[in-house]
């Protein structure tokens, strides 16, 4: 097997996901809310399976790839906070004014809610501005959902708070 | 690493060659730099003040990290003593300075962050009237007879032991580089106690060498911390350490160059600049491509190295085993090596993860748990350690993140006749039990 290129750059591009199966449908991304697990490396966890309030998230063995139900998947957010890669995302590309997206933040200070921040693709690309729309932390995650201009809900993962 | 290098050797109170690393604070305390080869203060030393003790143990455990202390909680918990020392003056080895959360799965405290589960580990092991504790404490030799030598805080201890778990850990690696003396050079373990442990931030910027886990790990925390991590610099063609771990870092925006190594760092008394410097396939530097970065930090992550000084003194059968980071005892499934009664566990086995030190020190606790007693409780050990071992080989280490080790250790792993010839071909100066 060649060496795929995430391994090569730490980025991992949405072709590489919907391979492996760890994209929604479409479909289902224009519903509402949903868990996004950029995990594609058969390491040996399953802490997020657990966490699920909707055992949403199935694996049989502890290497195997995380698969969501995606009906089952309410983007309640905990599997963001409790996963130790900080590779859990939920996105929510239903709405008008923007797509939404939550990512597990681990640095002070800590976002508010209205905070304006700078947004970061995968490469830590700057891609503008967004705005804090809610905030909750788990063991010293902070689980951060910002609202990011339309089109842009699968290419943001990570906030900067400019201090 | 905590207290495994001599990089901060000074006199303290009169004593050369104190590691300041792990040398808590007091009132009072006289700190001299140190230079060169200085002589022990043998005169000085009354050695009439040192307590002599001697202590029997059914269990000796040498090094209180994840596999030393989940050993000692599984002998205890067959009613067994246990006498666990180390020479930190806080329990759980590497798990202190780990500030990030673990993998695995949640009965293996994964989810969990490092500290937080030495913090469990000595909790349990506070209130456990089996477990007995010596920190600051330095297992220095073994003698004859199977007695092994502690060199505790004013006091000596002459240890007696049924059975021996080695779980040292491991040691990190250095790097030939100009200048590599000058001090901001400071190895990646090194940084993480100043840091995580003691609360302390390293530098403003930094560049970091080796994109292990450990590497990468460590720029996430600089991060943290404030300071600014220029980049990652990686010898081979691909990132060393797991996919979700570089993602993290490349989020925000620290790149990992590839194909590139140190050549040098400058600098007036400190470190004001480091040179990199592109390698082709044969990882020959490729001249004119040299880039250099302002940083005040340069870590070292190459590479940790098995600690093994405690075997090689015993005259365990070793072997060199470039997949498990140096050279590593032969040992049978259960991890008892070639010195009859002295079981290997943890890092120091060869170098792999936590929750497979964890799993390590509980599969040698059994084992010999299982040769201790008789009837039912010997059974049951034997059952568990039998479903751990399974786990371990056909579950755990089936993921392809640990292919390497995996390989690495089965290459080492011996059957137990095959034990039975090694010690008779070649008899270890000492057993225990
Ligand atoms: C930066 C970094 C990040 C990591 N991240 C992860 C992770 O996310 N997940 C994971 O599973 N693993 C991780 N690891 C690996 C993990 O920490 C180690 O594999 C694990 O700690 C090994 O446990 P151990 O008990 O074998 O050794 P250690 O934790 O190294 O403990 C050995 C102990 O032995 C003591 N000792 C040694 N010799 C003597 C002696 N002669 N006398 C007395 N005491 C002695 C030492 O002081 C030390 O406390 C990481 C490691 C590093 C460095
Ligand atoms: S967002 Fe909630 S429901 Fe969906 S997978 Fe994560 S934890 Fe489960
Ligand atoms: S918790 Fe995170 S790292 Fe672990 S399996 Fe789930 S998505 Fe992957």
């Amino acid at each position: 097997m060649p060496t795929p290129s995430f391994r090569k750059t730490g980025v991992i591009s949405l072709e590489e996901l919907s391979t492996l199966n760890l994209l929604p449908p479409e479909s289902r991304l224009k519903k509402g809310p949903v868990a996004v697990l950029e995990c594609p490396e058969m390491i040996p966890c399953n802490i997020c399976v657990p966490y699920c309030p909707t055992k949403a998230i199935k694996m049989e063995k502890l290497i195997d790839l995380p698969m969501v139900d995606w009906n089952k998947c309410t983007g309640c957010s905990v599997c963001v906070a409790v996963c130790p890669g900080l590779a859990a995302f939920v996105v929510d590309l239903s709405k008008e004014d923007g797509d939404y997206v939550t990512v597990p933040h681990e640095f002070l200070p800590a976002p508010k809610v209205g905070d304006e921040v700078t947004l970061l693709s995968r490469t830590g690309e700057k891609l503008g501005r967004g705005t804090v729309t809610r905030v909750w932390e788990r063991n010293k995650t902070y689980v951060v959902t910002v609202k990011v201009p339309k089109g842009l809900g699968m290419e943001v993962r990570a906030i900067w708070v400019e201090k | 690493m905590i207290g495994k290098c001599s990089s901060c050797f000074m006199i303290v109170n009169g004593v050369p060659n104190t590691k300041t690393c792990r040398e808590p604070v007091a009132d009072g305390l006289v700190v001299e730099r140190q230079r060169g080869w200085v002589s022990p203060p043998a005169e000085q030393v009354d050695l009439g003040n040192v307590e002599n003790y001697e202590v029997e143990t059914d269990v000796l455990v040498v090094g209180g990290g994840p596999s030393g202390l989940s050993a000692a909680l599984k002998v205890a918990e067959y009613g067994y003593n246990v006498l666990v020392v180390d020479e930190h003056f806080r329990l759980g080895g590497q798990l202190l300075k780990q500030t990030h959360k673990f993998f695995g799965n949640v009965e293996l405290f994964g989810g969990m962050r490092g500290f937080q589960i030495a913090e469990e580990y000595i909790k349990k092991i506070g209130s456990n009237e089996k477990i007995k504790t010596l920190t600051q404490s330095v297992v220095y030799g073994v003698f004859r007879g199977g007695v092994v030598g502690v060199s505790g805080k004013n006091a000596h201890y002459v240890v007696k032991p049924k059975a021996v778990i080695g779980s040292t850990g491991a040691t990190e690696r250095y790097l030939d580089f100009i200048n590599n003396d000058l001090p901001g050079v400071i190895g990646a373990g090194g940084a993480q106690t100043i840091m995580n442990e003691y609360g302390v931030r390293p530098g403003d910027s930094a560049l970091v060498v080796g994109s292990g886990n450990v590497g990468i790990i460590i720029s996430y925390q600089l991060l943290q911390a404030g300071v600014r991590v220029k980049a990652v610099v990686e010898i081979l063609p691909e990132v060393g350490g797991w996919f979700v771990h570089a993602a993290k870092i490349r989020r925000y925006g620290i790149p990992i160059l590839l194909q590139h190594t140190l050549k040098a760092v400058y600098g007036n008394g400190k470190v004001s600049e480091a040179e990199v410097v592109a390698v082709d396939n044969n990882f020959n530097p490729v001249p004119g491509t040299e880039k250099r970065f302002e940083v005040d930090l340069v870590l070292l992550a190459i590479g940790l190295e098995p600690d093994n000084r405690f075997f090689a003194q015993c005259g365990a059968a070793m072997k060199w085993s470039p997949d498990l980071g140096g050279l590593v005892p032969l040992r049978t499934l259960d991890l008892e090596t070639s010195v009859k009664n002295l079981y290997v566990a943890g890092d120091a086995s060869g170098i792999e993860e936590a929750t497979t030190a964890i799993i390590e020190g509980q599969i040698a606790a059994l084992s010999i748990v299982s040769k201790l007693s008789d009837g039912s409780r010997a059974s049951k050990a034997e059952e568990e350690m039998e479903k751990l071992i399974r786990f371990l080989w056909d579950e755990y280490r089936a993921s392809p993140v640990l292919a390497r080790a995996r390989r690495g250790k089965q290459l080492v792993t011996v059957s137990r006749e095959e034990m039975e010839k090694i010690r008779s071909v070649n008899p270890p100066p000492v057993s225990f039990g």
